[in-house]
């Protein structure tokens, strides 16, 4: 049985028993949406300036609410069911079977990926009909599809490598919180740059991986340039992500 | 490959930092044996075990489970073997047959779910979620997932701590209904009624050691190892003392206890001294040290934690009072 089927397998698994949790499914699903009606809503009459570019706030928070959600569906996700899981023993149990790790941890992972895309299109959906956000096509449509998928395949990285970290499953969730949010304001997800954001803040989004994925969905929407750099440093972290879960990922609870 | 033991364990040893959880263990279990590896809280079972499953990696010493080391093998071995653990959960959204079925697809030879789910008697709760399970019946859903791969050999850590009798009854009849197929289990536990009820042949472990090991009938001597008459006078007896090698000072009870060389003629002299003498002995017992005494005298007399709920007693006769030890094997 090759490692393929297995991982499709599972993904099914994985699929039933996210949508059954009502708690997992809703916040996965219903922040990002919630987050782009209220900030849309409360600033949703101004522009924003990327560059010499003027674009509506409402079509912005299309593009950073899809990265959010990105975000939220990946890192978040695996990060909290994983720990949940390896504080329950279902790691544990795994571990026992003859399941490969990658089918296990890839099914996890895929799964999330594709929460993400959905999400994605849902959004940008919504966008579409509320705020009339464009829809890429073409060259752009294809370049946006692999930022999504890069950083996606990254956010999940980075939330398993997170796990190593997290003593127990009571933690998880604020450590995982602690550690997103301020990133996420720190890379003007939610409140844009504008022309006085200090060099500290500047620093920090061109460091991390999140304003660079957010700019290549960006790029997707509101016609700023892509820059395959962006997508390379998002890999690179992703990559990264990937060797510290590799090296410092357990299967058993923590003491 | 049939003619290797189940599980073959030779001088295992492992250390954390200063202290030797497992110190030497040797260990056979044939195919087809229930063996129970008994001992208190921190004795070294669990430690032993998850080294067998390939959990945890050993200091010293050979191990092979079904012709594989787990140290090496373990990719191999993990289709042939089914491990339940003392406590881990499944993902509680999904049914019974859903869980069954996902685990059973791990495996190459799977045996088939409704065959699984019957064996351990969830059939009536098929296609309820785990979420809704009681204790016992998530334990025989342990149970379920660990027959899945349909295994040759099965790892049950402490299978029923922490239930309530009735509940400990139900998965002891799981057990039983395992050897009935055929199947090695390994268990671990601390309590005594549940090795002596389940077990073909006992291990007594303590402090990472074998101290004893053998059929529950017969461990630690015993069958053999002192054992007792015990009788008291009834009040206001005249007549005498009965002869002198058949009485001693008394115990706080009152009771005299005897450890005779010859048991049937020292029972033949004493009763009839007391016929002769219209002497009633109405408390007289003949009494075999319990395996729970044997366990507390190879265990320096720890007794398992909370080994002593109600499932516990009759288990073994009339000897819970005497705490009067077998003949040691260790020194």
């Amino acid at each position: 049985m090759s490692t393929t089927v297995m991982t499709l397998r599972q993904i099914r698994y994985v699929n039933k028993t996210f949508w059954r949790n009502p708690a997992s499914a809703f916040f996965t699903f219903a922040f990002p949406l919630m987050f782009l009606v209220i900030f849309t809503s409360l600033l949703g009459n101004g522009t924003v300036s990327i560059g010499s570019l003027v674009v509506k706030t409402s079509t912005y928070y299309v593009a950073s609410m899809a990265a959010f959600a990105v975000v939220t569906a990946c890192f978040n996700n695996v990060a909290i069911s994983i720990t949940f899981q390896r504080e329950n023993g279902v790691l544990k149990r795994t571990n026992g079977t003859p399941l490969p790790a990658s089918a296990f941890l890839g099914a996890r992972i895929v799964h999330a990926m594709l929460a993400a895309v959905l999400l994605v299109v849902i959004t940008v959906a919504f966008g579409n009909l509320a705020y009339s956000a464009h829809v890429p096509t073409g060259l752009t449509l294809l370049r946006f599809v692999i930022m999504l998928v890069v950083g996606a395949a990254t956010f999940c990285a980075l939330g398993l490598a997170i796990t190593a970290v997290i003593p127990n499953a009571d933690a998880s969730p604020a450590i995982v919180n602690a550690t997103i949010l301020p990133l996420l304001f720190l890379s003007g997800i939610f409140i844009p740059f504008g022309n006085n954001t200090p060099s500290w803040i500047l620093w920090i989004a061109r460091i991390f991986p999140v304003k660079h994925f957010a700019d290549g969905m960006q790029a997707g929407f509101l016609g700023t340039s892509f820059h395959w750099t962006d997508v390379l440093i998002v890999a690179v972290w992703g990559v990264a992500g990937l060797v510290l879960a590799a090296r410092f990922f357990s299967w058993e609870p923590r003491a | 490959m049939d003619a290797t033991a189940a599980v073959e364990v030779r001088g295992l040893t492992k250390s954390y930092r200063d202290v030797h959880a497992v110190a030497g263990v040797d260990l056979r279990i044939e195919r087809g044996e229930i063996f129970a590896l008994l001992g208190p809280n921190g004795a070294g079972k669990t430690t032993t075990v998850e080294i067998l499953e390939g959990y945890r990696s050993r200091d010293a010493g050979s191990v092979s489970i079904l012709g594989y080391d787990p140290g090496k093998q373990r990719q191999q071995l993990k289709s042939k073997i089914g491990i339940v653990l003392q406590s881990t959960g499944v993902d509680r959204y999904l049914t019974v047959a859903e869980t069954i079925a996902m685990y059973a697809s791990y495996y190459p030879n799977p045996r088939p779910a409704d065959e699984v789910i019957e064996i351990v008697g969830l059939a009536a709760k098929r296609d309820t979620r785990v979420l809704k399970l009681s204790g016992g019946q998530q334990r025989r859903l342990d149970v379920a997932i660990a027959l899945a791969g349909n295994p040759e050999l099965l790892f049950l850590d402490e299978p029923t701590t922490g239930f309530d009798p009735s509940a400990r009854r139900e998965a002891w009849e799981v057990v039983k209904s395992l050897a009935a197929l055929g199947k090695t289990v390994l268990l671990t536990t601390h309590y005594m009624d549940e090795a002596q009820y389940l077990a073909d042949r006992v291990a007594v472990i303590s402090a990472g050691r074998i101290v004893a090991e053998g059929p529950p009938a017969t461990i630690g001597d015993r069958e053999r190892a002192s054992t007792h008459i015990r009788y008291r006078l009834p009040d206001g007896t005249s007549g005498g003392e009965p002869p002198a090698d058949l009485t001693g000072p008394p115990d706080p009870d009152g009771y005299v206890n005897l450890v005779p060389d010859d048991l049937t003629q020292a029972l033949h002299r004493l009763t009839g001294w007391a016929i002769e003498r219209g002497i009633r002995l109405e408390t007289l017992q003949i009494v075999r040290p319990s395996l729970e005494d044997v366990y507390l005298a190879l265990t320096d007399g720890e007794p398992g934690g909370g080994g002593t709920d109600s499932a516990t007693a009759g288990a073994d006769g009339p000897a819970r009072r005497s705490r009067t030890p077998g003949r040691r094997n260790s020194s």
